[in-house]
């Protein structure tokens, strides 16, 4: 039975679903498993439903995040396959899928975009790795509320089965944009999905939701739950920035959930929220959304930052270079990504004067994240560098996301975004920002911590082959898109063999080349599956700590069995990156060692 | 303090050592609180969502035509109602503090459900007389946002009643845990605190 502090660490909801005051923790004990170690199923009891499916140990439900957006990033880089066969061949019959019809272009494109930012970046970065690591790194043995987190990930299910249900309704999926805008998303006449467009609404509802009880499992686990001895400023750089990105998502979310909740009802029951022919207003949805899609930017972008900082500070062997600077800009930054959504709308007939406010405050925002990257690069200065496949994908991660960074300047500038804006110079932006956030950190973070996660090395040369194999078509998709929206190149076009201004010569070649780069990234995408399911079975056995590195959740053995901390909860003594201590032998000192007094 | 988390235990098979959790805040209460906040701004995207509209229509456009005025005289009782129920709650917490079981603690609690559950009811009252005057859902944009704000706030005071029911028959039998009782407790204030806002937004 529980004491009493435990009972406190109920929600109501939570306590709602069972006696109040039950212990929360011990929903899936009743055997010493190991996790995902591919061994134990001989003193198995409890099956592989309970065990997979309906357990509250945050490392499972981790991991249900993790392979939920490995799938989903499947369904996302399949459309885009498609859709930019599309564009590049128009009217050829795409392999795998055969004519693309107008209709399906926009669905295709909708979902991609919608995939990508819901159901991959969010899911894997926040939910998977937060859900993963917080209790780890924070030394606890799981979340303050475990039965919330599972519910988290059994709505995020829902939601994508809500998604998969508007391919099979009349008219098929969505295919508004995923900015969704009114009259086009309001409307069946204009978008012709009339199932479609209110399922895909319902479907990221019900995705906020779940995040929702993540985020608020997050906070307060942080909050309440440290090892003894464990400061603000000994918490590592991935967890706060996993809190300060839940904290953002967790208020910039309520109006575009309000928004969302009229344009349902414009959908289905009738109203003219945002009509303007009945007293509506449709640039009234645009200002909701961006909202939060401005703060959203900065909620996949902290974590990845995050993740950044643990990595390079590991295989330089150094002290992250001005911790509290880092925190605090990551707060500031927070901040004044509420001050800068109107950017998304200089041309949508916002006042000139109200459109310099938010240039302004545009340009301000590139400046802590532009200190954020010489943070980095400053840490780097001077360490022992072991370009290791992890270290080599955050690497890239500064280098890729400072072009994008840099050209979300230009868009800024509200002058110069009037040329821009709706160009492929605006999507070459931010892909290069979004595919360093959400599959570059990702693979840096996904190859760091594997050995933890499974208890096995992965391949190096592989990885190695897998890191080229991405890094380079990528600039191969996106440098040319870039050179096509300077010219003009409009987005949002099922065919371009129709506007002349759009076919100059060199135009149609870019595309082509913009699109046979993005079908070799996917190819080498085989490589990452590859070396993942291989060495999961079959992978050298990892230890405790390979990386040599100080943070906690590598004080445990890999992977850590239910309860993360066997010989018991750490305390901790330092912060995180005493790495090349001078008073040490050992370049590292793990945050839990005692002092050798 | 430390002695108090042995934390270089011997281990026990795999059954990690439990230290009480040092709470700042409890954690039904942070939680909750953190809930809040999204909620708030949930509010605050409706309510700014319905004053840009009503800007819109420009002055002397509202009501629009052929719409009632909102009754806000006899919303007012409502309002007093709701935030009655809010004091009796702060009343209840007081007492519980000192003991769960006292008469006032469960006096004060019931007294808090029985406005609250009134406050629902006068609000039915008042939608069941805008409809017979022809404002429906659909009928303007000053009916959309009408029905939509005040039932949204309805639907989260029904669902706190509910909650609080829970804790109410725990009251009553000594067994509601302070640690639900704060966190419900939380929830009912964001309810009754958001009312008169709505109230002053939209009534007038
Ligand atoms: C944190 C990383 C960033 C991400 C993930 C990101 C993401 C995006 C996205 C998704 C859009 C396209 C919206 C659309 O039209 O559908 C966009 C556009 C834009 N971004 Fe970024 N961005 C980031 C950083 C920046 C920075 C640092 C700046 C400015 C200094 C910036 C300025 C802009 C502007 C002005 C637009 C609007 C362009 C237009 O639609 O005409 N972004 N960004
Ligand atoms: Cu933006």
């Amino acid at each position: 039975m529980s004491s009493n502090s435990e009972s406190l660490g109920h929600l109501p909801i939570d306590a709602m679903s069972t006696a109040a005051g039950e212990a929360t923790k011990t929903d899936t004990h009743g055997h010493s498993h190991d996790a995902h170690g591919g061994h134990g199923e001989h003193h198995e009891e409890q099956n592989f439903f309970l065990k997979y499916f309906w357990s509250t140990d945050h490392k499972i439900i981790g991991m249900q995040y993790l392979f939920t957006g490995m799938l989903m990033a499947l369904v996302g880089g399949f459309t885009v396959y498609v859709f930019r066969m599309q564009i590049a061949f128009p009217g050829i019959s795409v392999p795998g899928w055969g004519r693309v019809t107008p209709a399906n272009y926009d669905g295709l494109i909708t979902t991609h975009g919608s995939v990508m930012i819901f159901w991959v970046a969010m899911p894997v970065l926040i939910a998977a790795l937060g859900n993963y690591l917080i209790p780890l790194m924070i030394g606890c043995d799981d979340m303050v509320f475990p039965r919330l987190n599972r519910l988290s990930y059994q709505i995020f299910a829902i939601s994508i089965l809500v998604l998969g249900a508007s391919f099979l309704v009349k008219g098929g999926a969505f295919g508004g944009a995923w900015t969704s805008y009114p009259p086009l998303s309001a409307k069946a006449e204009y978008n012709l999905t009339p199932q479609g467009a209110p399922l895909w609404l319902l479907a990221v509802a019900l995705e906020f939701v779940a995040f929702l009880l993540g985020g608020i499992n997050f906070v307060t686990t942080v909050m309440n739950s440290r090892a003894p001895g464990m400061k603000m400023f000994d918490v590592p750089m991935v967890v706060w920035m996993i809190v300060i990105a839940s904290i953002l998502f967790m208020a910039s979310v309520g109006p575009l959930v309000a928004g969302a909740v009229m344009l349902l009802f414009d959908q289905t029951v009738g109203t003219h929220f945002f009509d303007p022919n009945k007293g509506g207003d449709p640039i009234l949805w645009q200002h909701l959304f961006w909202f939060f899609g401005h703060p959203e930017v900065y909620v996949v972008l902290l974590p990845a930052t995050g993740i950044v900082a643990e990595i390079i500070t590991v295989f330089s062997r150094k002290k992250l270079f001005a911790y509290k600077t880092v925190l605090y800009t990551a707060v500031g930054t927070g901040v004044l990504s509420f001050f800068v959504w109107a950017h998304h709308q200089f041309i949508a007939g916002i006042d000139p004067r109200m459109a310099n406010i938010f240039s302004l405050t545009t340009l301000l925002i590139s400046i802590p994240v532009a200190e954020m990257m010489f943070v980095f690069i400053a840490t780097l200065y001077g360490g022992s560098i072991r370009l290791t496949v992890p270290m080599l994908w955050a690497l890239a991660f500064i280098g890729e996301f400072l072009i994008g960074g840099v050209t979300g300047i230009f868009l800024g500038a509200s002058g110069a975004d009037i040329y821009f804006h709706d160009t492929y110079f605006v999507i070459a932006h931010f892909h290069y920002t979004f595919f360093p956030i959400a599959f570059i950190s990702v693979f840096a973070a996904v190859t760091y911590w594997f050995p933890k996660m499974f208890g096995k090395m992965m391949n190096e040369t592989f990885g190695k082959l897998h890191f080229w194999g991405t890094i380079i078509p990528f600039n191969f998709i996106f440098i040319p898109l870039f050179l096509l929206g300077v010219r003009g190149d409009h987005r949002r076009i099922f065919d371009y063999s129709r506007f002349p201004d759009l076919m100059k010569p060199g135009m149609p070649e870019l595309r082509v080349l913009a699109t046979l780069s993005l079908v070799t990234l996917l190819a080498f995408q085989a490589i990452f599956l590859l070396n993942f399911f291989y060495s999961l079975f079959k992978g050298k056995k990892a230890d405790r700590n390979p990386w040599l590195a100080n943070t906690l959740e590598w004080q445990t053995p890999s992977p850590p069995p239910h309860g993360n901390f066997p010989e018991g909860l750490p305390t901790v003594y330092r912060g995180p990156y005493e790495y090349s201590h001078p008073d040490r032998a050992q370049d590292y000192w793990p945050q839990n060692e005692k002092a050798a007094s | 303090m430390d002695g108090a988390f042995p934390h270089e235990p011997e281990p026990m098979p795999s059954l990690p050592l439990r230290r009480p959790r040092r709470q700042v805040v409890p954690s039904s209460v942070l939680g909750t609180l953190i809930f809040v906040v999204s909620e708030t701004m949930f509010f605050a995207g409706l309510i700014s969502a319905f004053t840009i509209s009503r800007a819109n229509q420009g002055p002397g456009n509202w009501p629009p035509p052929g719409q009632p005025m909102l009754p806000a005289s006899s919303t007012a009782l409502n309002t007093v109602a709701l935030l009655l129920s809010g004091v009796a709650l702060l009343v209840a917490n007081w007492s519980f503090k000192k003991s769960p079981s006292a008469p006032l603690t469960r006096g004060s609690f019931t007294a808090s459900w029985v406005l609250g559950v009134t406050f629902v009811a006068l609000q039915g009252r008042e939608w069941a007389s805008m409809f017979a005057q022809h404002l429906t859902l659909t009928s303007s944009t000053m009916g959309s946002f009408f029905y939509l704000i005040v039932g949204t706030h309805a639907l989260h005071a029904v669902a706190a009643l509910l909650a609080l029911a829970w804790a109410l028959v725990a009251v009553w039998r000594k067994t509601l845990s302070p640690g639900y009782f704060f966190g419900v407790q939380t929830f009912w204030y964001f309810v009754v605190l958001m009312w008169p806002v709505i109230y002053a937004r939209v009534y007038f």
